[in-house]
């Protein structure tokens, strides 16, 4: 039997960036806050000292532990969903900070088009654009509404970066100088310019400056030591909760549980009641009360939680009713495709870097440019990234060389700095068949089922990504590559979850009949349980992901505090007359 | 940066620095080509004696591989992934057989912390697996009971480390097969169309298929190669050296905008957490 805690004002599941601002935000209002986080407790003394490519990027120090737990994955709904097994598939961030303080620090507003992407479509090209079966959907919010929420997000964060010149209306510059170009960013900026383009520096959450920020946290200039994707930086220089505002939140009494792993949302008469949680290193079971519950944690945990608690409903493909699970959606192997180009004669110090050292542009992201004779809708941005490359994980060579021999070893030797790849980040539109429920057969250590993911992609995906390697195959020749060689294009999911942006599930809208939240993330069915993160996107857009989850952060918690001082739902509901 | 913050003894007494000075090669400079970069390794960094190779001696024993011939058959197949060259030394002479033991006792080994709950589809009569043709994969785990759709690759209820003694027992099986040959004492290119027929998952295998096997073996040896010399490879740092890799570092603020390439001399984690090296620095 769990034991029951003193009830508090608000308990908040997850402690990265949805989590951490909600958490900091509600307590700097007066609330009790708990914030409960399965991982261990960390911060930066952590990091310091341990720059190991092995333990960090081949052993995946900073990812969940499976044992216990997690999802499977299947193509279609005839399949057999299999358990994604290792974590070399399979890369969730834990502890405090979740998996805002392994992130590289791309910072990307999405787009005005991105909000009212069924709207603006149908408006600019005919309702036959969009193909059927294809459910995206408008927000529920639009850019000029979320700005404000962005411009907070990046002051909280430090954002180092100059305007998109393409990009939508800004309230403020971003409060930090972009960071230092170095020769390989130089180049690709030279060169996008030289075609015509629109280059500019990316938006970074490594600092190019020391900053305080509103909440009076100070963070460090980057020093481009190149250990930071999927490492927590050990200089308070790459900003993540744990730097901004996790102390915040500490400091106004704001209590992190860690070990604590949340295994449902308890709830009666159609209002959240608590959770319940065990406690990880003892196995003790904890019922925490609330006023208030908000889910922030990875999309797959909000999404099943709210399924093991039997919150919602549950969407169903065949039917294509029921909101729980509805539209998944993320950046699969299918996006991140380009060019990758052999320098002969030129050398780069590619072992210096960042995560979000680097140069983008965006001419073909959102809808920027011209669709009427494309055979897809929306865009990406194009980037080229200098994270600063590991040892063990540069071995680039051209295509037709052996993967191991006497050829590879001199090739990838050779390459090492004489290499550089640029890539297309497309968005990922939501289907009908593209959804989350539970596993039948696998289950977790607590015999749980699992989250089951299914999953495919569909010519929209694929005419996208061939699109996109070939302006990125134009752009690597024009930089002066002797050898370049284009990304081949994948047919299908390959059930890799490796790069952290998954989303959907639990998605915004007007219409509680196609959405599970609102747009304060407040749940249609139960008022006070607010879902916050990526969970929350209906489709994903053409950029990185981090800024949009920082903005729904403060979004909601202004959300939580309207809910806590005057009750009911927050947004009056919308029938909208383009369902999917 | 761009000079070597120390210089670096080598046995025959002569610091790196002084050795590039003599040369007229600074490290700040394009120090570039490939050949003269191994010729300047393999002068500096040959094996020596005397206390630095005292330390690897006594910590290079197997605690993983109880049998010494099944090492031995590990060593000659690393040896082939990553075989010494002009560039620099192969996998034996950087102790990536070493690195793959102990890493098969690691929690990574013993899959301790992979979801390893049943039930396993994977058998050996599998096709495709972990790590192999990712963007590609049209072949299910079970060829019985799966649709032609890709699956997450890992299905098998062997740990990393079993399948590790399978595959090697597997190599000298299917070398008496093919040549009545042991694999340790094949031709090179006899042991390379040994590994091909694994790469290409077409040699026979207990439980796994033999590519899951191989993709293993290909990844700990590059692991081996370029890992921090504290998990038993990339004995001396060569492997970094070979890259011009310098091993972690504070901070490359002062560089980063530079134009010319710039090597520096490798430094270790354990030096990087404020510790003597082996010399005594």
């Amino acid at each position: 039997m769990a034991k029951k805690l003193e009830k508090v004002d608000v308990v908040v599941v997850g402690s990265g960036w949805a989590g951490g601002i909600v958490s900091a935000e509600l307590a700097k209002a007066g609330y009790k806050v708990v914030t409960l986080e399965r991982g261990k407790k960390v911060d930066r003394a952590d990091y310091i000292g341990v720059k190991d490519e092995l333990r960090y990027t081949n052993r995946y120090e900073m990812m969940q532990n499976l044992a216990p737990e997690t999802i499977t994955s299947r193509v279609t709904m005839e399949d057999t969903a299999l358990p994604v097994r290792t974590r070399k598939e399979m890369m969730a961030g834990t502890d405090l900070g979740g998996g805002s303080v392994h992130w590289a620090g791309a910072t990307y507003r999405w787009r005005a088009y991105d909000f009212e992407i069924r709207s603006k479509t149908i408006e600019r090209y005919g309702k036959n654009k969009i193909p059927e079966g294809m459910t995206i959907q408008d927000w529920g919010i639009t850019y000029d509404e979320m700005e404000p929420y962005y411009d907070r997000w990046e002051k909280t964060a430090g954002i180092s970066g100059e305007p998109d010149p393409l990009g939508d209306k800004r309230s403020s510059d971003y409060p930090n100088p972009p960071m230092k170009e170095s020769p390989a960013v130089r180049l690709f900026k030279e060169t996008t310019k030289k075609m015509g383009y629109h280059p500019y520096q990316v938006a970074s959450a490594n600092l190019s400056q020391a900053y305080t920020n509103p909440d009076g946290e100070t963070l460090n200039a980057c020093m481009f030591c190149s250990f930071c994707t999927q490492y927590g930086c050990d200089f308070s220089a790459k900003s993540d909760p744990l730097a901004t505002v996790i102390p915040t939140a500490i400091k106004n009494n704001c209590e992190f549980r860690t070990n604590s792993l949340v295994r449902r949302v308890l709830h009666s008469g159609g209002k959240a009641t608590g959770v319940m949680y065990t406690d990880t290193l003892t196995g003790e079971e904890f019922e925490q009360p609330a006023d208030v519950v908000v889910l922030g944690a990875f999309s797959f945990t909000n999404n099943r939680l709210l399924m093991l608690s039997k919150i919602g409903q549950q969407y169903d493909p065949k039917t294509r009713k029921g909101t729980i699970g509805r539209n998944f959606n993320g950046q699969m192997n299918i996006t991140f495709q380009g060019a990758r180009g052999f320098f002969k004669e030129k050398k780069f110090n590619l072992y210096m870097g960042a995560g979000a050292l680097g140069g983008t542009m965006s001419d073909f992201a959102g809808d920027n440019f011209d669709h009427t004779n494309l055979d897809f809708i929306n865009g990406g941005g194009i980037e080229f990234r200098q994270y600063g490359h590991g040892a063990i994980a540069t071995n680039n060579v051209p295509d037709d060389t052996p993967s191991w021999g006497p050829e590879f070893k001199k090739n990838s030797v050779f390459y090492t700095n004489r290499y550089m790849r640029v890539w297309y980040t497309p968005a990922i539109m939501s289907w009908w068949h593209n959804y989350l429920d539970l596993d039948p057969t696998y289950k977790d250590e607590f015999g749980d089922p699992l989250l089951r993911v299914t999953n495919r992609y569909t010519d929209q995906d694929r005419n996208i990504a061939k699109f996109g390697v070939e302006k990125c195959t134009e752009i690597v020749k024009e930089m002066g590559a002797d050898i370049v060689n284009p990304d081949s294009i994948p047919d299908e999911f390959d059930h890799i979850y490796d790069g952290g942006h998954y989303a959907g599930g639990v998605i915004m809208g007007a219409d509680p009949a196609t959405s599970a939240v609102n747009n304060y993330l407040q749940m249609w069915e139960m008022e006070n349980l607010f879902v916050v993160g990526g969970s929350a996107f209906p489709q994903f857009a053409g950029h990185h992901p981090t800024a949009t989850i920082g903005a729904l952060g403060y979004r909601a918690a202004e959300g939580v505090e309207k809910y806590l001082k005057n009750g009911g739902q927050l947004v009056e509901a919308k029938q909208a007359s383009m369902n999917a | 940066m761009t000079e070597p913050q120390q210089p670096e003894t080598t046995q025959k007494g002569i610091s790196r620095r002084n050795f590039m000075k003599n040369t007229g090669f600074l490290a700040g400079g394009l120090v570039g080509g490939s050949l003269f970069g191994g010729l300047l390794t393999n002068q500096l960094q040959k094996p020596e004696t005397g206390t630095k190779n005292a330390t690897h001696i006594v910590t290079e024993a197997r605690t993983f591989f109880s049998r010494g011939e099944d090492f031995d058959i590990l060593s000659a197949a690393t040896e082939r992934i990553f075989p010494k060259d002009d560039l620099g030394p192969g996998a034996i002479e950087l102790g990536i057989p070493y690195f793959i033991d102990r890493q098969l006792t690691s929690e990574w080994g013993t899959n301790a912390k992979e979801y390893m709950h049943g039930p396993f589809p994977q058998t050996a009569a599998v096709e495709n697996y972990e790590n192999k043709d990712r963007d590609q994969n049209k072949q299910g785990p079970n060829a019985d009971t799966q649709v032609p759709a890709p699956t997450p690759r890992y299905q098998t209820k062997m740990t990393r480390a079993e399948i590790f003694t399978e595959g090697i027992r597997a190599i000298e099986q299917t070398s008496q097969e093919k040549f009545k040959t042991k694999f340790k004492d094949l031709e090179p290119d006899q042991q390379d169309e040994i590994l091909q027929l694994f790469d290409e998952g077409k040699a026979n295998m207990n439980g796994v298929n033999s590519n899951t096997f191989f993709n293993l073996l290909l990844q700990t040896t590059i692991e081996g190669a370029y890992a921090d010399p504290v998990y038993g490879g990339n004995r001396n740092m060569d492997g970094w050296r070979m890259k011009e890799y310098p091993g972690p570092r504070m901070s490359y603020t002062a560089d980063i905008d530079k134009d010319e390439f710039i090597v520096m001399k490798p430094e270790s984690l354990r030096s990087y957490q404020g510790n003597e090296d082996e010399h005594g620095h």
